[in-house]
C-alpha cells in the first residue's frame, strides 16, 4: 500500500499472473464464447429461415388478420394483425389490472383475518392460503373454467338470476351498463370542473394542515368536493347523461348490457384467488414486522385507534409489504398468459394464432415476449415509484 | 440459549375459551356466526357431494393412466426399481444422520404399508411393501454404516453415501428410459403422466440450482462484462411468463438449432423449465450471498484461501443455509409449473385427465378428477413446505 504506482507497474510481475491482464483476459474470453454461442444460433437461423424461403420483416402487422377475437375492444376480422395483437395486449392489461385489485382486496382481507383474533376466522383463513398456494395455479384455472363454469353452471335459457338484473350461465356474466347518451357531453364538463375545484380543495387543505401542524387527510374534503360538483352536474344536465343498459334474454341468447365471458371470469377469479393468498401472507408478514411496542406507544401519546393504524403501523408496515407485492403483481400478470388454455384472447393467444396464420415465428416471439418485458418494466416503474414515496426517511 | 421450559398449562373451562376465542365482543360474535354459517354451508355441500353423487370409482379404474401414463404395464416394475433405489437411498442416510431425513424416511415407509392396506390390485399392494422393505434394508445398512467407528472409516462411509446419491440420479433414469442402458428404450415418453411432473420437477431443480448459482456469483462479479450478461440473462427470463418460453421451445427451437439435432419435446420441456427456473434460483441465492458479512470474504483470504475457495468453502455453504426455505419455495413452484407442460402436447398428470374425461364411460366426472389432481399436488407440496419449516427451524435461521 506504500509504494508508489510507478514501482507497482514494474514489469517483475509476468504478465499471465497479473491480475489486471487476467481480469480484462477472462472477459474476453467469456464475451467471445457468448458471442460465439449468439453467433451459431443466429447462424443457424438465417439458414434454416433461408431454406424454407422466410425472411425476417413486419410488414405482415399490414396485413389481414382474418380471425374473429370474439371480446375485448372494438375488432373485426377485417382488421390488420397488428390491430389484433394490440387487442390482445388491451385483453392482457384488462384481466391483469382488475385481477390485481381484487387480489389486493381478497388478499388484505384474508392476511388481517389470519392475525384476528377470531380463533375461526383465524383458522378458515389459514385453510384458505395453505389450499390455495399448494395447488398449481393451471389446476385451479381448469377447475373455474371447465368444472364450474362449463359444467356446474346451468344453460343461458335457465340462467341464475342475481339481484341487480346479473345473470350467470355458460355463456358468461352479463351484467347491467350504463351507457352515455347525447347529454353525456355536457356532463363531461361537470367533471373536469368537479376534479379542478377537488384538486384545489386538497392542496388548500394540505397547506392546511401543514401549516397547523396537524395529522389528517386532505383527500377526503377533496373527494367529497368532487363527487359534490359532478352530483349537480347531473342534475343540472338536461335529460340524464348516462342511462342503464339492462341484459334481456332473447331468443338464443342475452342482449344488452355488460358481457363477461366464461373464458374471462374463470381467469380473473382463478388469477386473484390465487394471487390472494400470496399477498395473504405478505399482509400477515408486514403487520407482525411492526412491533406492538409501536402500538403502545402510540396509544400512550393519546392517539386513537384509527389514528394509530393510520399513522404508525400501516406505514411501518407498508416499507416491508410493497416490495414483495410488487413482485405478486408482476406474477399475477405473467400468470394471466395461461389465458390461452382455457380460450382467452389474451396477448399470447393472439400472438400464436397469427403466427399460427403467417408463420412469423421470430417476429411474434419478439413481439410476445417485448410486450410482456415492457408491462414488467412499467409495473416494476410504478411500484418503485410507490415505494420511494413510503421509504423511511433517515435523517 | 438456555433451556426453555414450556409454560404451565392452565385449564380453561370450555365456555371462558369459547367467550375469549369466538365471542369477545359483538363484531367478534357476528363474524363467529358468519364464518360457521360459511364452514357449515361448505361442508355439508361438499360432503354430500363427495359421499353420495361423486363418481370416485373413475380414479382407481384409471389410477395407472394417471400416474404413469402409457408406460408399458410388464414394464412398471422399472418405475417401482428407480423408487426403491430413492427409498434405500433415504433409509440409509436417515439411520446414518438420524433428525429429519430418518424421520422422512419413516412417514414414507408408513405411508407405503399403509396403502398397501387399501384395495389395489395384489400386485400393487406387494409393490407398496417393496417400497417399505427398500427403506427397512436402507436402515439396515446405515445400522451397519454406524459400526463404523474411526475417522478413516466414516469418511469413506460419508464419501460412498454422497457416490451413491449423485449416482442414483443417471441409474434412475435409466431405469425409467433405458437411455443407452442395457435396458430396451420406452418410446412415447411424452405420454407418462405424474411421473413427467416428478421428473420435470426433480430434473428442473437438480439443474437449477447449479446453474443459479453460478448466476448469482455471476452476476455479484467484479467483472463488469460477467455481470452485464448474467444480469441480463436474470432480468429477460423473469420478465416473460414460462408459457411464452414454451411457445418458443415447440416452434423456435427447430430454427435455432441445426437441422440433425431435434430435442424431443420432453427434453425441451425439462431444458426450457431450467432455464426459467434457474433466473428465480439465482435471485434467491443472491439473497443469500448478500446477507454475508464482509468479514467472512476477509477472514477467508486472512488464513489464505484464494478467491474461488473462498465462495465453497466459505461463503456458498452459508447463503445456501440462509435461503433454505426460499430454494424450498422455489422446488414447489416448479413442481406446480410441470402442469404447463401440457400446452407443448406434453400428456402430464393435467393434460393425460383429459383423455379420461373424452373417455364416454367416464363423462362428467370432471370434479373428481380435478379435486384427485389437486390432492396429489397439495399432499406434495404441503409436505415440501412443511419440511422446509423443519429445516429452517433446526438450523436455527433467522434465531441467531
Amino acid at each position: 500500500m506504500t509504494e508508489k504506482p510507478s514501482d507497482r507497474s514494474k514489469a517483475s510481475i509476468p504478465l499471465w499472473r497479473d491480475v489486471r491482464v487476467l481480469r480484462i483476459f477472462s472477459q474476453i474470453l467469456f464475451l467471445a464464447a457468448i458471442g460465439a454461442g449468439i453467433w451459431w444460433l443466429t447462424n443457424n437461423l438465417l439458414t434454416n429461415l433461408d431454406r424454407s424461403g422466410l425472411n425476417i420483416g413486419f410488414q405482415f402487422l399490414r396485413e389481414t388478420a382474418g380471425f374473429p377475437i370474439s371480446e375485448g375492444i372494438a375488432y373485426e376480422p377485417t382488421d390488420v394483425n397488428g390491430y389484433a395483437f394490440l387487442v390482445g395486449i388491451v385483453n392482457t392489461v384488462r384481466v391483469a389490472v382488475i385481477g390485481i385489485v381484487l387480489a389486493t382486496i381478497i388478499g388484505t382481507v384474508v392476511g388481517i383475518a389470519r392475525l384476528s383474533g377470531n380463533w375461526l376466522v383465524r383458522k378458515l383463513a389459514t385453510v384458505y392460503v395453505e389450499t390455495i398456494r399448494n395447488i398449481p395455479l393451471l389446476v385451479q384455472l381448469f377447475f373455474w373454467y371447465f368444472a364450474v363454469m362449463l359444467t356446474a353452471l346451468p344453460l343461458v335459457k335457465e340462467a341464475i338470476r342475481l339481484p341487480g338484473s346479473i345473470y350467470l350461465s355458460r355463456r358468461g356474466l352479463y351484467l347491467p351498463w350504463p351507457v352515455p347518451t347525447e347529454s353525456f357531453a355536457t356532463w363531461g364538463w361537470w367533471i373536469l370542473a368537479g376534479v379542478a375545484v377537488g384538486v384545489a380543495v386538497h392542496l388548500l387543505r394540505r397547506a392546511q394542515l401543514k401549516r397547523a401542524d396537524r395529522p389528517g387527510l386532505p383527500l377526503i374534503p377533496a373527494l367529497i368536493a368532487l363527487l359534490g360538483v359532478i352530483l349537480v352536474g347531473w342534475f343540472a344536465t338536461p335529460g340524464s347523461p348516462l342511462v342503464l343498459d339492462v341484459p334481456v334474454l332473447k331468443k338464443f341468447n342475452f342482449e344488452g348490457g355488460m358481457w363477461l365471458s366464461t373464458s374471462f371470469s374463470a381467469l380473473v377469479i382463478g388469477l386473484a384467488t390465487y394471487t390472494a393468498a400470496f399477498i395473504a401472507e405478505i399482509v400477515r408478514a408486514g403487520i407482525q414486522a411492526v412491533g406492538v411496542g409501536q402500538t403502545e406507544a402510540a396509544k400512550a401519546l393519546g392517539l386513537k385507534r384509527g389514528l394509530v393504524l393510520r399513522l404508525v403501523v400501516l406505514p411501518q408496515a407498508l416499507r416491508v409489504i410493497v416490495p414483495p407485492l410488487t413482485s405478486q403483481y408482476l406474477n399475477l400478470t405473467k400468470n394471466s398468459s395461461l389465458a390461452i388454455l382455457i380460450g382467452y384472447y389474451d396477448l399470447l393467444n393472439v400472438g400464436t394464432t397469427i403466427f399460427n396464420q403467417t408463420g412469423r415465428a421470430v417476429e411474434m416471439i419478439l413481439l410476445i415476449m417485448g410486450s410482456y418485458l415492457s408491462m414488467s418494466l412499467l409495473t416494476s416503474i410504478l411500484m418503485n415509484w410507490y415505494n420511494r414515496r413510503i421509504k423511511l426517511v433517515e435523517r | 440459549m438456555t433451556e426453555q421450559l414450556p409454560p404451565p398449562t392452565e385449564r380453561i373451562p370450555v365456555l371462558r375459551w369459547l367467550r375469549i376465542n369466538l365471542f369477545s365482543s359483538w363484531f367478534n360474535a357476528i363474524l363467529t356466526l358468519a364464518a360457521g354459517v360459511l364452514i357449515v354451508a361448505i361442508l355439508t355441500g361438499l360432503g354430500r357431494w363427495a359421499l353420495t353423487e361423486a363418481r370416485w370409482e373413475v380414479i382407481p379404474a384409471n389410477l395407472k393412466l394417471l400416474l404413469v401414463g402409457t408406460y408399458p404395464v410388464d414394464q412398471v416394475w422399472r418405475i417401482w426399481s428407480a423408487l426403491y433405489l430413492i427409498a434405500l437411498l433415504i433409509g440409509f442416510s436417515g439411520r446414518l444422520h438420524g433428525g429429519l431425513t430418518q424421520r422422512i424416511g419413516w412417514v414414507g415407509a408408513g405411508a407405503a404399508a399403509a396403502f398397501a392396506v387399501l384395495p389395489f390390485p395384489l400386485a400393487t399392494r406387494g409393490w407398496l411393501l417393496g417400497a417399505t422393505a427398500a427403506v427397512a434394508v436402507g436402515i439396515g445398512l446405515g445400522q451397519l454404516g454406524r459400526l463404523g467407528t474411526g475417522g478413516r472409516a466414516r469418511r469413506w462411509i460419508r464419501r460412498a453415501e454422497i457416490a451413491a446419491w449423485v449416482l442414483s440420479f443417471p441409474i434412475g433414469l435409466i431405469f425409467l428410459n433405458g437411455v443407452g442402458g442395457p435396458l430396451p428404450v420406452i418410446e412415447g415418453r411424452n405420454q407418462w403422466g405424474f411421473l413427467l411432473n416428478l421428473l420435470g420437477a426433480i430434473i428442473g431443480i437438480g439443474l437449477s440450482l447449479p446453474l443459479g448459482v453460478l448466476l448469482a456469483l455471476g452476476r455479484r462479479s467484479r467483472l463488469p462484462v460477467v455481470r452485464l450478461v448474467c444480469t441480463a440473462y436474470i432480468e429477460l427470463i423473469r420478465g416473460v411468463p414460462l408459457i411464452s418460453l414454451l411457445f418458443m421451445a415447440s416452434i423456435m427451437l427447430q430454427l435455432l438449432l441445426p437441422d440433425n439435432v431435434r430435442p424431443d419435446l420432453v427434453i425441451r420441456a425439462m431444458i426450457t423449465i431450467t432455464i426459467f427456473s434457474s433466473a428465480y434460483m439465482a435471485e434467491n441465492v443472491r439473497g443469500g450471498l448478500q446477507a454475508i458479512p464482509k468479514g467472512q470474504y476477509e477472514a477467508a483470504y486472512a488464513v489464505g484461501l484464494n478467491g474461488a475457495l473462498t465462495t465453497i468453502l466459505i461463503i456458498l455453504p452459508q447463503a445456501l443455509r440462509a435461503v433454505i426455505p426460499a430454494i424450498v419455495g422455489q422446488f414447489i413452484a416448479l413442481f406446480k409449473d410441470t402442469t404447463l407442460f401440457g400446452f407443448i402436447a406434453i400428456l402430464e398428470l393435467l393434460n393425460i385427465s383429459r383423455s379420461v374425461l373424452g373417455n364416454l364411460e367416464w363423462r362428467g366426472t370432471i370434479f373428481e378428477l380435478y379435486v384427485f389432481i389437486g390432492a396429489v399436488f397439495w399432499v406434495l407440496c404441503f409436505s415440501m413446505s412443511a419440511i422446509s419449516r423443519r429445516i429452517e427451524k433446526r438450523l436455527g435461521v433467522g434465531e441467531r
